[in-house]
């Protein structure tokens, strides 16, 4: 029953994404952006919580459940550490996912070369 | 660390699938549910061998980072890409891809000046504006701490 739940909420959080895409023409940058946005402002307000209770990775896989996080390592750095917690809050928690894209993307980038096929117009 | 129009919009372009909403946007969902399917799988995986749900879940983007980052490199996500438009972009699969992508792209260009600042083209605004958004957040719940809520 998790897997249906996670396939039709992170399914609907991409079809979103998609209707974006084609009757707007945002750019994938600014729906990402917008994605992590709205994740941080549902997260704080609560309303996004639930929907990873309930859903789980349907809605932790999608970048709104990457906004969440951020809001939810927001008020756990401020209740343990106050002030400073304002300054550490986001970055701890969005921590092992950025460092796994930069250190996966330096390996990869080392180890592959990217034939010119992709880089043609 | 000038990036031309041009070159962004081959970038872009990469995600963005034909428009006929009919075909682009269930496509999209199937893809997309698919791939939070395998991050429940591996989150279920490592919720079995005794890690709490928040200690699961970080696991879980970092085993998703990591096959996206390896497709990526074989140059097979930018393949489902084609088809699956927001399906590959929406999960933290397409951030990956967006750090991992241009990292290998840029690679002729050097590995300070391309690779090292090119992977953040779109990773980098997604990072400045959700910690600026969690940031105001942030000083909202420390005004609210002041008056002991």
């Amino acid at each position: 029953m998790q897997y249906l739940w996670a396939f039709l909420v992170g399914g609907a959080l991409c079809a979103i994404g998609q209707l974006l895409i084609d009757l707007t023409k945002l750019t994938p940058a600014r729906i990402l952006v917008a994605y992590v946005v709205s994740g941080v402002i549902l997260g704080a307000t609560g309303l996004y919580q639930p929907l990873v209770d309930f859903a789980g990775a349907g809605a932790s896989v999608p970048l709104t459940g990457f906004g969440n996080l951020l809001a939810k390592g927001m008020r756990k750095a401020i209740e343990k550490d106050g002030f400073l917690g304002i300054f550490t809050g986001g970055f701890t928690a969005c921590s092992a996912g950025v460092t796994a894209a930069m250190i996966f993307g330096l390996a990869v980038s080392l180890i592959f070369n990217r034939t010119d096929r992709t880089r043609q117009e | 660390m000038n990036i031309s129009k041009k070159e962004y919009a081959q970038l872009a372009n990469r995600y963005s699938a034909p428009s006929k909403l009919y075909i682009t946007v269930p496509k999209a969902f199937a893809i997309g549910g698919l791939i939070c399917c395998i991050g429940q799988f591996f989150t279920d995986l490592y919720l079995m061998i005794g890690n709490d749900i928040d200690t699961a879940s970080a696991y879980t983007s970092i085993t998703l980072v990591l096959i996206s980052a390896l497709l990526t490199g074989f140059g097979q996500y930018e393949r489902i890409a084609k088809h699956a438009g927001a399906g590959t972009l929406v999960p933290i699969t397409g951030f990956a891809n967006a750090v991992v992508s241009p990292a290998l792209e840029f690679k002729t260009e050097g590995y300070i000046l391309g690779t090292g600042a090119k992977m953040f083209i779109i990773a980098g605004p997604v990072i400045v504006y959700g910690i600026a958004a969690a940031f105001v957040y942030g000083i909202i719940l420390f005004i609210i701490s002041l008056f002991g809520g």
